[in-house]
């Protein structure tokens, strides 16, 4: 059970909910960077919601199936062709054997789940499927590359071609254009009066050097009141970190487990997936919001998407 | 028990700080709270991480949900958890003798360092003084960060305190032992970087196909012993 990389696209890696317990080693977690869009393309396809699927970034690749395989592809809009017709996305497809998957640029947002029934079939390093790209720890140690030969777990249920004609509504599960909320964090109110307004009433643009490991604002620069010399803390994803340059960096899933700058905001965690959907150039504004709000949306996504999790479940049964 | 300041830094995290120096007693604290958390195991918590004077604490924000009231913040019931072992752990004063001890051959000078004279300068040391200094230090990790398996090191002799380079290189090769103002430490990997590099070891410092994939762990003793090229041909192709 193969699929072979004819192209590889801009940046294809494997991705699982990512490296757990390693942060005192100075190993991050990685993981999938929009984490309800990768389980849904696992749900699709049946299987555990934490699968290693590929993550697809802006223009994703082109694929050989030496197998019949069950797929679904979740995210970031973008054309989908098998043979050359067009397919649908947020929706369960079946290749076969000898088919060629193709994916085409996104049209926004910047980053798709491609789940394959059984998963992709990765040695897993420290406890995960997960590239952590800038870390250079995964499989491959390195994005997918033309010639690349990927392994799909071995299942006799994925040589069954299932018809489905249904699919779910993208609108929950692809944001890239909300404001991102934004908690307080260590140094907020060490801004100065003109940049504690700035952050919340000006729009900061997505720079061009932005990837997994932080995206860059900019547009819109930020100053504390005084200088701060600080020592190395732990980060987690999501933080809102200010440089000397004044343009603030929100981490992404692959950022260094320590940094010295300044933590000006901590974006609230059902919000990072709208941070992984954004692209450079791309718009982005804060929204204030408390640890409490930021929980209580957090469950509440937390329960829609399991609800759908189990709904498709039970269609993917019923389908059978 | 340890005074510290605990402040969530996200749904799933708490950042616990015992200090904002890096200093060695600060440090140690640290790593006394890391040790008493880590031998109470408590349930659901996935990191424990030391920084200089702060410990990042890692949950799962749902196992620590109060089911008598779900929309109260899991911090509070986790921090609750944390103080009762750190207090329990008062009487077991900071000791040593859990630390290891790794000894790490560095070959100083040369190909391998190509800052060494320019900071010798900088100390107003002739190098051979300034790599005997360097060698002869006691040194214990206080943190690991920037990239797997990069420690900091506490110990560095003050005289050897040697600023950034004002242009970091894009390229540093892995095992390069460096000094960047007070903070020394091992490029485990090839990397960019800022500091100034004297040194190298043919020692692994990080393979993710290892275990334990890092070969130096939050507070162990470090030592570093000065090898001549040869031996570090021989020791490279092991």
């Amino acid at each position: 059970m193969t699929i072979e990389v004819i192209k590889p696209g801009l940046l294809a890696t494997p991705q699982d909910p990512g490296r757990v317990g390693f942060a005192h080693l100075g190993i991050g977690r990685a993981g999938a960077f929009d984490a309800p869009a990768f389980r849904l393309a696992n749900a699709l396809v049946g299987n555990e919601c934490d699968a290693c699927a590929l993550e697809i970034t802006l223009l994703g690749p082109t694929l050989r199936f030496h197998c019949d395989a069950r797929i679904a592809v979740a995210g970031a809009p973008l054309p989908v062709q098998i043979d050359g017709a067009e397919q649908p996305m947020w929706s369960p497809l079946f290749v076969r054997f000898g088919q060629t998957l193709t994916f085409g640029a996104m049209r926004s947002g910047s980053r798709t789940y491609l789940a394959v029934y059984g998963g992709f079939d990765f040695e897993p390093v420290l406890s995960s499927r997960s590239l952590d790209v800038n870390a250079a720890v995964g499989p491959l140690g390195r994005p997918l590359r033309t010639g690349d030969v990927l392994l799909v777990r071995q299942t006799e249920n994925a040589k069954r071609e299932t018809k489905a004609h249904w699919r779910i509504d993208p609108r929950p599960w692809f944001d890239a254009e909300s404001p991102l909320r934004l908690l307080p964090s260590t140094h907020a109110h060490l801004l100065d009066a003109e940049s504690r307004q700035a952050l919340f009433s000006q729009s900061f643009q997505v720079g061009n050097d932005s990837n997994r490991v932080g995206v860059r604002l900019r547009g819109t620069q930020l100053h504390l009141a005084k200088s701060l010399e600080l020592i190395s803390e732990a980060c987690v994803a999501g933080t809102l970190q200010l440089p000397p340059s004044g343009e603030p960096i929100a981490l992404g899933v692959e950022h260094p487990v320590s940094g010295g700058y300044p933590r000006i905001g901590q974006i609230a965690a059902v919000d990072l997936p709208r941070l992984a959907q954004r692209r450079p150039g791309d718009a982005l504004r804060f929204a204030p919001c408390t640890l409490e709000q930021a929980r209580r949306a957090l469950r509440e996504r937390e329960r829609q998407l399991r609800e759908m999790e189990t709904l498709i479940a039970t269609r993917l049964k019923h389908d059978a | 028990m340890s005074e510290f300041i605990a402040e969530p830094l996200s749904e799933d995290a708490l950042l616990l700080r015992f200090g904002d120096s890096i200093d060695p007693a600060t440090n140690a604290r640290v790593h006394a709270a890391a040790a008493g958390l880590q031998a109470a195991a408590l349930p659901d918590v996935y990191d424990i991480a030391p920084a200089y004077a702060s410990l990042l604490i890692r949950f799962h924000p749902l196992a620590w949900i109060d089911l008598r009231d779900p929309d109260e913040a899991p911090h509070a019931r986790l921090l609750d958890a944390i103080e009762s072992v750190l207090r329990g752990s008062e009487e077991d004063e900071v000791t040593e003798t859990g630390s290891r001890t790794i000894e790490i051959p560095v070959c100083y000078g040369g190909e391998f360092g190509p800052d060494l004279d320019e900071a010798a300068r900088h100390a107003q040391l002739d190098a051979r003084d300034f790599i005997a200094r360097h060698a002869a230090a006691d040194y214990s990790v206080a943190m690991l960060g920037f990239a797997p398996g990069f420690a900091y090191l506490l110990g560095l002799d003050p005289i050897l305190h040697v600023p950034r380079r004002a242009t970091p290189r894009t390229r540093v090769p892995a095992g390069s032992v460096a000094i960047g103002g007070a903070q020394t430490g091992i490029y485990p990997r090839e990397l960019p970087g800022g500091w100034q590099i004297i040194g190298r070891t043919p020692s692994t410092l990080f393979d993710a196909n290892r275990a334990p994939p890092c070969l130096l762990a939050p507070s162990d003793r470090v030592h570093f012993r000065v090898i001549d090229e040869r031996e570090f041909a021989a020791r490279a192709k092991t």
